[in-house]
């Protein structure tokens, strides 16, 4: 009894370390995760919004973004300890359709995890509200230049 | 009566005591017995409180219940700890034993089937009643003896489960087949299933935060129950149960679930009464590493 108690400690511990080291890992390896977009295959990368003049999915879309994603990604998008920004060209520029997909299937080793289990039309919803993201302009480029991207 | 809320009680303080200041809005299944292939999310704990009210032919009605402690350790890999206990009716309220639950994610992205890898241990007396999974050749009269004498056998068992789930334009279809041994030598490996597909009230979200969008509601049914045992595999002396179920997500972080089973054959108990009530917390992981003094 008492060696199967202090077994389950032990890993129930490692378990936390574990996770703990792989939330910083994260952190220190945000430009990898971008590319995990271009790894989209071209027939979904293709995909059109479905929702593209859907007046209510911004909205709705901030809301799933806010209950879903803002914890880790932040409550702009701008990123935090265990997740990059979402503000950025690699996400702004990339096609819905490869946005969807990587909601779709996440990015499970780098600690996204799958968000098939939200249904295809909440998906889409997310992705028109990321697209409207403005993209951060680093502050020394801002300054010289005088405007935002 | 005074001792089924007793332990009401006693579980729900405990839920109350983990309470912290973040969430996560859940989006979880109406499944109590099923398993669908999503994970908990990585740092985030899961607080649930669960209640079985089953009806006992020959014997005491009962009331099982169990909090499960769920944590996201990496996106691939949640662990989870149960403590179960029960109310008999005219007998006595016990704790009955705890299970410490593994499910890892095999493949790295969305596929046709997605496959979980389920691992648990269980160690347990015979008078646990929670029925979280129905296998060999569990029957209603298993349950009927007294407490006194169901909670003298001691029982280490593990439980292996292969969790194949697919969700399709807003179906999830979840397939469980598993395998149970009690870790004593003479006994043998005994077989299960459950099966369950559940669908949102509406695919699409509201645009407003709201508590009776239809989104929030997830309506679902599964189907559980043995399969026999290594030797002597089938369906005889065999109980079976059907369970429609309905979860509730609320804006706030909690869920409800509410899942009346129905035995399908004379083996069964004839209704499992089960409802939850659980709140998701997001950042567990992280508090904790920082109380531990983790790397960050």
């Amino acid at each position: 009894m008492r060696i199967v108690i202090s077994v389950g400690t032990a890993l129930l511990g490692a378990t936390l370390v574990m996770a703990q080291t792989e939330h910083s890992r994260n952190g220190a390896s945000k430009r990898h995760d971008y590319a995990e977009l271009s790894k989209a295959p071209e027939k979904t990368r293709s995909r059109r919004n479905p929702l593209e003049g859907d007046a209510d999915a911004v909205a709705a879309g901030g809301k799933l973004f806010d209950q879903h994603c803002a914890e880790c990604h932040g409550p702009s998008g701008q990123g935090g300890k265990k997740a990059p920004s979402l503000n950025v060209h690699e996400v702004q520029g990339a096609p819905p359709g490869a946005l969807f997909w990587l909601l779709t299937n996440g990015v499970v080793r780098r600690g996204m995890p799958v968000w098939s289990k939200l249904p295809e039309a909440q998906r889409w919803q997310l992705v028109k509200y990321l697209q409207t993201l403005k993209v951060d302009t680093p502050k020394a480029e801002s300054s010289s230049t005088g405007e935002a991207k | 009566m005074y001792r089924l809320f007793r332990l009401d009680l006693l579980l729900g303080l405990l839920c109350a005591v983990l309470v912290l200041p973040s969430h996560l809005e859940a989006q979880e299944s109406p499944y109590i017995v099923t398993y669908d292939h999503y994970l908990e999310e990585p740092g985030s704990l899961e607080v649930e409180y669960f209640s079985t009210l089953g009806t006992q032919r020959g014997g005491n009605d009962f009331h099982a219940a169990w909090l499960e402690l769920e944590y996201g350790a990496t996106a691939w890999w949640t662990t989870e700890l149960y403590l179960d206990g029960q109310t008999t009716f005219k007998d006595s309220t016990i704790f009955t034993g705890f299970r410490w639950e593994n499910r890892f994610r095999l493949l790295q992205r969305e596929h046709f089937i997605n496959p979980v890898l389920y691992l648990e241990y269980e160690q347990k007396n015979q008078a646990d009643k929670i029925l979280k999974e129905v296998e060999g050749h569990d029957v209603e009269s298993d349950y009927a003896p007294g407490n006194a004498s169901l909670r003298k056998e001691h029982a280490h068992e593990i439980e292996i489960k292969l969790l194949l789930s697919k969700t399709v334009k807003g179906w999830n279809i979840a397939v469980n087949p598993l395998a149970g041994k009690n870790l004593l030598p003479s006994t043998p490996w005994e077989f299960g299933y459950a099966v369950g597909a559940s669908r949102p009230l509406a695919l699409k979200a509201s645009a407003q935060k709201c508590n009776f969008c239809r989104e929030n509601f997830i309506a679902g049914l599964e189907l559980y129950g043995g399969l026999g045992a290594a030797d002597s595999l089938g369906l005889h002396d065999t109980s079976h149960y059907l369970a429609p179920a309905v979860a509730w997500n609320l804006p706030s972080g909690w869920t409800f679930r509410v899942s009346p089973g129905f035995g399908l054959n004379d083996n069964s108990h004839r209704l499992l009464m089960r409802w939850g009530v659980s709140r998701e917390f997001a950042g567990f992981g992280e508090t904790l590493g920082k109380l531990l003094g983790g790397r960050r």
